[in-house]
């Protein structure tokens, strides 16, 4: 085995190159400045952000792009508490990413030190796991342990939090060895990959007799690269196929058994027949509150099947009648085997299918159309986006009603190639997220599709996109409004909009994306947008904006009010006639 | 591991840990996230130093207490984890206690706690040092006994509990 002294701060950045690891998200700072000395030597790539936040959400966007972990490094304190937001962001949405915090010395730590705050205390809920370093020997097995917790099992952001005496090359307490592959000690942590045959048997006998089956696909699917596997079953079955927002992508939308979006903001369709299912196939994905409604309401005949790599999500919400622990792929795999040779069944599908086209003949994803007079809609900008883009162009967005009419009106055709805070609902989270996804695939073209508020808290990473060349594209969905809370007060507030109003002088938001190096476009008009679009498909040399100037009392149809169950779910004014 | 029906609210689990600083902290965190009280705590190092072996008691009904296994068993430091059935395990507390002992009352103490099977271990001029090991009724027994003589300082130690033996077979 090939030893070597070593300083803590060298083995560090030597212990994240043999990770594999090609690029970080960071800003240094006094307690992690010793380790921001060896990544002048390093071949990682460094991108400086603006706001540690900026740090973690392109950390994140990386690792949706890619499946591999997104690194970020930061330095104590305040630093450490801007990242808590991302971490608890990739927490709920199962991100894998290592986030590498300074610490104050050792000897330090608990005396309330200048920058000092208990960053492992304060992230211990909002990790898959974190680590307190005390020892310059430990660094290398801690970020072969982080990496391996952080891709495996149910991926997740884990912390390293490092005290700044053992990488100081200065002080005594940094002197380490390096050892080539050392060992890991994790005797707690045993992932469970594989399946119980005997519940991929009763699964398949679930399948075989149902009526009325819908696959429920969510964001594992994507986690576990199950996309191909997927298509395999839906298509072995004639089974739909429901996308949640964490999975859009996950199953091409133009494909002929896909039924769309369930939950909130879901289409007609996608709700009414999980609603109406008598089987639902749940493929890594968790039952949350937003695709349920309310809880004793939802699909109230149905038998469920649930895999899921996570035990502690099977029976967490609803209790399953078939629950299969382990990876979703080689479930999936192991339900077409068994499906492939017992048969998929002799029921007759056809009413059910007949239902279906109905309801999407009767209530497609629709909106009032646009006459003159009218502002912009903002739907019709994601449309006319989404038909001048290339097939495999990345879009990532921040939260709130463009999030939904982009996951709502983009066709996703390939999996990740859709980037959004679905768990936590982070404003701020498109522009960070579309640099990380951007820095990933170079070549692909990359939209972040935002809103003005979401805008106002992250646009300072424009600027790192600027100096650190990463040309990505922002269309700015601007309605002047905190647009998704002002629907929340017009339907069920009586029109009382309290504190929802942003402006719509200031900023302007032209001039700050051309102050930060951005090429920057405003567009009112409808007969504006292909333009915009075709003049921003053509810069490649740094980051662009269009100001979209959209319908500010536009709202987000259909929708289940909250509280209420899926059955109620509210259609837009011109389909309420149509028959259920 | 499944969890057993509540015809016991007071649920013991017997939980493997790494022995590492911040360990207890996570698990005691669990309960804390969800607002559950816990009745009862006891930690020390098994057999093999690098384990340790937390004996928790928590009043819950099953299904909270069943996701919240789950919970635990996914921390990265936990090695293991059973449900002690109430009727198929051993549980000892100890109890130290201070208790009032004026010369007319204090042979009234001492046979109380010979009976319970305690013993003294220290003796003042007005007060006596006590302790008592066994299951955790007997030593709520054996302070009630004492209340009414006046006690000074009291420490139970929360429970420790294995697996008894006749459960082990089979
Ligand atoms: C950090 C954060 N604060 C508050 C919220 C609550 N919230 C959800 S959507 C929304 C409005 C977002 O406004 P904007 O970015 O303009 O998007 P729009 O809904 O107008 O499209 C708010 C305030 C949130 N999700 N995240
Ligand atoms: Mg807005």
């Amino acid at each position: 085995m090939a030893t070597e002294p070593m300083d803590g701060g060298r083995a560090l950045i030597r212990a994240l190159e043999e990770e594999g690891v090609d690029v970080m998200f960071g800003l240094p700072g006094g307690a992690i400045l010793p380790v921001y000395d060896p990544i002048i030597d390093s071949s990682i790539r460094h991108i400086l952000v603006r706001h540690e936040q900026g740090a973690g959400h392109m950390a994140e966007g990386y690792a949706h792009a890619t499946g591999r972990p997104g690194v970020a490094m930061v330095t104590s304190g305040p630093a450490a508490t801007n990242i808590v937001t991302p971490l608890c962001d990739a927490y709920l949405d199962s991100v894998p990413m290592v986030v590498i915090t300074g610490q104050v010395p050792y000897a330090a730590i608990g005396t309330d030190a200048f920058q000092e705050c208990d960053t492992t205390g304060i992230t211990q809920s909002i990790t898959k796991h974190n680590f307190l370093v005390t020892d310059a020997q430990d660094i290398p097995r801690t970020i072969k342990e982080a990496f391996h917790i952080a891709t495996t099992g149910r991926p997740g952001p884990v912390l390293v939090d490092i005290p700044k005496d053992i990488v100081d090359p200065t002080n005594p307490r940094s002197a380490m060895t390096w050892e080539d592959d050392v060992a890991m000690d994790l005797p707690g942590y045993r992932p469970q990959v594989d399946v119980d045959p005997e519940a991929i048997r009763a699964a398949a006998k679930l399948v075989r007799d149902a009526e009325r089956p819908v696959l429920y696909v969510g964001g594992g699917i994507l986690k576990a690269r199950a996309a191909e596997a997927l298509r395999e079953l839906a298509e072995l079955t004639g089974i739909g196929v429901v996308t949640t927002l964490m999975a859009r992508g996950a199953f091409p939308d133009s494909h002929e058994l896909c039924l769309g979006m369930p939950g909130m903001h879901g289409n007609y369709t996608a709700v009414t027949a999980m609603q109406e299912a008598d089987l639902l196939v749940a493929l890594g994905a968790r039952f949350d509150d937003r695709v349920t409604g309310r809880l004793d309401g939802f699909a109230p005949d149905a038998r469920i099947v649930h895999v899921d790599i996570d035990p502690a999500e099977l029976g967490k919400v609803r209790r399953p009648d078939v629950a299969v622990q382990g990876d979703v792929r080689v479930a999936i795999e192991a339900l077409v085997a068994e499906l492939s040779d017992g048969g998929t069944g002799d029921v007759d599908r056809s009413a059910w299918k007949s239902r279906i086209s109905g309801w999407q003949e009767r209530f497609p994803l629709a909106y009032e159309p646009w006459v003159p007079g009218d502002a912009l809609k903002p739907q019709y900008v994601i449309e006319q986006l989404r038909d001048a883009t290339p097939d495999d162009t990345i879009v990532a967005s921040g939260v709130g009603q463009h999030q939904m009419w982009a996951s709502q009106y983009w066709t996703f055709d390939h999996p990740y190639t859709w980037i959004n805070s679905g768990g936590l609902g982070t404003m701020g989270f498109s522009i960070p997220a579309a640099i990380g996804a951007k820095v990933a695939h170079p070549d692909r073209m990359v939209w972040a599709v935002d809103g003005d508020g979401c805008f106002q808290m992250t646009a300072q990473e424009l600027v790192t996109a600027t100096v650190e060349e990463i040309p990505i594209k922002v269309a700015l969905l601007n309605n002047s409004y905190l647009g998704m809370v002002r629907q929340w007060q017009e339907m069920f507030y009586d029109e009382r909009y309290s504190e929802v109003f942003l402006s719509k002088e200031v900023p302007d938001y032209k001039m700050w994306a051309e102050s930060m190096g951005c090429f920057a476009m405003r567009v009112d008009d409808p007969d504006e947008v292909d333009d915009a679009i075709a003049r921003a498909n053509e810069v490649d040399d740094r980051p662009v904006v269009i100001d979209f100037r959209v319908a500010a009392a536009e709202k987000v149809f259909p929708m289940v009010p909250s509280g209420k169950t899926n059955s109620e779910l509210v259609v837009p004014e011109f389909q309420q006639d149509q028959p259920r | 591991m499944n969890v057993h029906e509540p015809e016991f609210r007071y649920h013991t689990l017997v939980v493997t840990v790494e022995n590492k600083s911040g360990v207890l902290a996570r698990v005691a965190g669990l309960f804390a996230r969800r607002a559950f009280n816990i009745e009862s705590l006891a930690v020390a190092p098994t057999d093999d130093e690098e384990f340790s072996r937390i004996t928790v008691v928590v009043d819950l009904e099953s299904a909270p207490l069943d996701q919240v296994v789950k919970q635990l068993d996914k921390l990265v430091n936990v090695v293991e984890i059973r449900e002690l059935h109430p009727g198929h395990s051993v549980e000892r507390e100890l109890m130290i206690v201070t208790v009032i002992a004026e010369p007319d009352t204090r042979d009234e103490i001492v046979e109380h706690l010979d009976r319970a099977g305690g013993k003294v271990l220290s003796l003042g001029t007005d007060r006596m040092m006590l302790s008592l090991v066994g299951p955790p009724s007997r030593v709520d027994d054996f302070e009630d006994l004492l209340r009414p003589y006046g006690i000074v300082e009291l420490q139970r130690t929360g429970r420790v509990a294995l697996a008894s033996l006749d459960d082990a077979l089979d």
